[in-house]
């Protein structure tokens, strides 16, 4: 069976979920082969034996990392040329998007990007229009690039004992055209990242003041889940614009979605309407996002989100 | 400064979005086009960088006749020139190939910075910055939430799921921008009227020097399979808070165990 090359998502030796995700997913398609880049691979290899990888690509030079996404875009290209991999899966954020399309263009490859699954013959499943259209596509020229939304995919335990390969890329001018000269890390607390939780409770126009958000953020805590907002929140200031789910910000599918005060214009949708399942708290009983919901309460959020928080907090 | 902005005309998010059941194409019979929403940023900056450091905006699109919309509204915020490459050769291209395309019109018309917002909200692939930036062999400075630029000296903060990274480079470069990097102006009564008299070039792709063999739908590195609507999601349960609306959630939530 072909390799598959899965390029492991990472912040300074840290695996993110979605990682395990792809590994999961090229084990189905093939031999999983992960590639890892920068510092800190002895600290995460036991994780990727324990989730499957068959083998392991280490190219641990710093430098790789030092660089707007070029010089991984490099490394990528210079392993198909070597391994002759069946497909390879990077992570759809925005970074791995760029990644796949640098790495598309070096190669001569069609890229796949926010592909839901992937299934034999590499028909890749896309969600499109805000989740309206359901659309299989595939590439037809060169190894297909194929980039995975978060949380499409279950990681499942396969233990395996990789095959460890050191890689190293001599890296072109144009590669290290864009030096990145500081990392600021901007305080988020222990909460998961939106596009990797498995739960997100977002707030919007509902809730009325960036000091309110205080509100959001408890019930989130409360379920360990990450905060999102709609884009009328980050439009007036609430909150910050990463955060921001919708059309023009993150996409999110995650196990459980609570939308507080939000009223589901397709804008916010688009950004959250694969998620599993959905709850929404919302003074106007009219408002769109009850058509999507599993479970919906009208009412005064401001009464309800509080009530929530508590009952969940003398459960646990 | 030669300022190159990249505009897309895309289906109105408001309006019904289809793919046609021939080609699996977009339908853009179907829909309202409008600008796409990130590019008015990326026009916005153009006219910001312009404006503080001298040069010229050039708005590029590539599209069909009704992308001269776009390009008018381009104009009216104060861009000085547009090139529409319209070509139906092009129809169906995919994001390798409109990537190749964008890269021979911008070796036609010289830049110091090419400017796009980091997505179409249509396609949503967010990968044509990155995808001309290792055409062009230019620095990607992409997902843009500032840019400074000093002499040929540029520098941006990349926005990031932990915060930002500072980015450096030096000129001619490729930037992306997100939402939020600025206010994008709404075009005056004088700029309207003014934009009807600034210049439109019209390009075939034998003009720009495109390989027509290159692109369109035969040539595409991919291809749709096949398309349906999703499933609607099922019927949920709706009901109005009674003074206890917290504790059913609650309930709810515990009863799919995320409790």
């Amino acid at each position: 069976m072909a390799e598959i090359l899965v390029l492991v998502d990472h912040v300074d030796g840290e695996i993110k979920k979605v990682a395990l995700e792809l590994l999961t997913l090229a084990n189905r398609l093939g031999e999983a082969a992960a590639v890892w880049v920068g510092p800190g691979y002895e600290g995460a290899k036991d994780k990727l034996a324990e989730y499957g990888a068959q083998k392991v690509y280490v190219a641990a030079d710093e430098e790789l990392t030092s660089y707007v996404v070029a010089p991984r875009a490099a490394l990528l290209a210079q392993l198909v040329g070597e391994k002759s991999p069946g497909a390879v899966l990077v992570s759809a954020t925005g970074e791995g998007k760029e990644i796949a399309g640098r790495l598309a263009v070096k190669i001569g490859s069609g890229v796949l990007t926010d592909v839901v699954d992937v299934a034999d013959g590499f028909v890749a499943e896309h969600s499109i229009f805000g989740g309206g259209i359901i659309a299989h596509a595939k590439v037809k020229t060169g190894t297909p690039v194929i980039a995975v939304r978060p949380n499409s995919i279950a990681p499942e335990a396969a233990p395996a004992t990789p095959a460890e390969e050191q890689v190293t890329v001599t890296l072109s001018d144009t590669d290290k055209a864009a030096k990145i000269t500081e990392k600021v890390i901007e305080e988020k607390g222990e909460r998961p990242d939106l596009t990797e939780a498995a739960i997100v409770v977002s707030g919007g126009r509902g809730v009325g003041g960036a000091e309110n958000f205080k509100l959001i953020e408890g019930l989130a805590d409360s379920l360990g889940a990450a905060v999102g907002a709609s884009r009328a929140a980050t439009d007036a200031g609430w909150y910050p614009h990463q955060f921001q789910v919708g059309q023009t910000g993150k996409t999110v599918s995650p196990q459980l979605y609570i939308a507080v005060g939000i009223s589901g214009a397709i804008q916010h949708r688009a950004g959250m309407q694969t998620s599993k399942t959905i709850v929404a708290i919302n003074k106007d009983a009219e408002a769109p996002i009850f058509e999507l919901v599993d479970y919906g309460v009208v009412g005064d959020l401001f009464q309800v989100a509080p009530q929530l928080t508590e009952e969940i907090t003398k459960r646990k | 400064m030669n300022i190159v902005v990249l505009v897309k005309q895309v289906p109105d998010t408001e309006s019904p979005r289809k793919l046609k059941s021939d080609d699996s194409t977009l339908d853009r019979a179907a829909a309202d086009g409008v600008i796409n929403e990130l590019d008015e940023y990326a026009i916005e900056e153009g006219l910001r960088i312009k404006e503080a450091q001298g040069g010229e905006v050039t708005v590029l699109t590539m599209g069909p006749g009704k992308a001269t919309e776009s390009i008018r509204k381009a104009l009216a915020m104060g861009a000085d020139k547009a090139v529409h490459v319209l070509d139906d050769a092009l129809a169906g291209s995919d994001a390798l190939q409109t990537s190749y395309a964008l890269q021979q019109v911008l070796g036609r018309t010289g830049f110091d910075l090419v400017v796009l917002g980091s997505e179409s909200t249509d396609a949503r692939t967010g990968v044509l910055a990155a995808m001309l930036a290792e055409r062009l062999g230019v620095p990607q400075l992409s997902l843009a939430n500032k840019v400074e630029i000093d002499g040929q000296s540029i520098k941006i903060q990349r926005q990031t799921d932990y915060g930002y990274d500072r980015v450096e480079a030096t000129l001619p470069a490729v930037v992306s921008v997100v939402e939020k990097i600025n206010e994008p102006r709404y075009p005056s009564f004088k700029g309207i009227m003014a934009a009807k008299k600034k210049p439109v070039e019209t390009l075939g792709v034998a003009d720009a020097g495109i390989d027509a063999a290159q692109v369109g739908l035969a040539a595409a590195a991919t291809e749709v399979v096949d398309f349906a609507e999703a499933p609607p999601r099922a019927q949920g349960q709706i009901v109005t808070d009674e003074g206890d609306g917290g504790v059913k959630v609650a309930e709810f939530l515990a009863s799919k165990k995320f409790v």
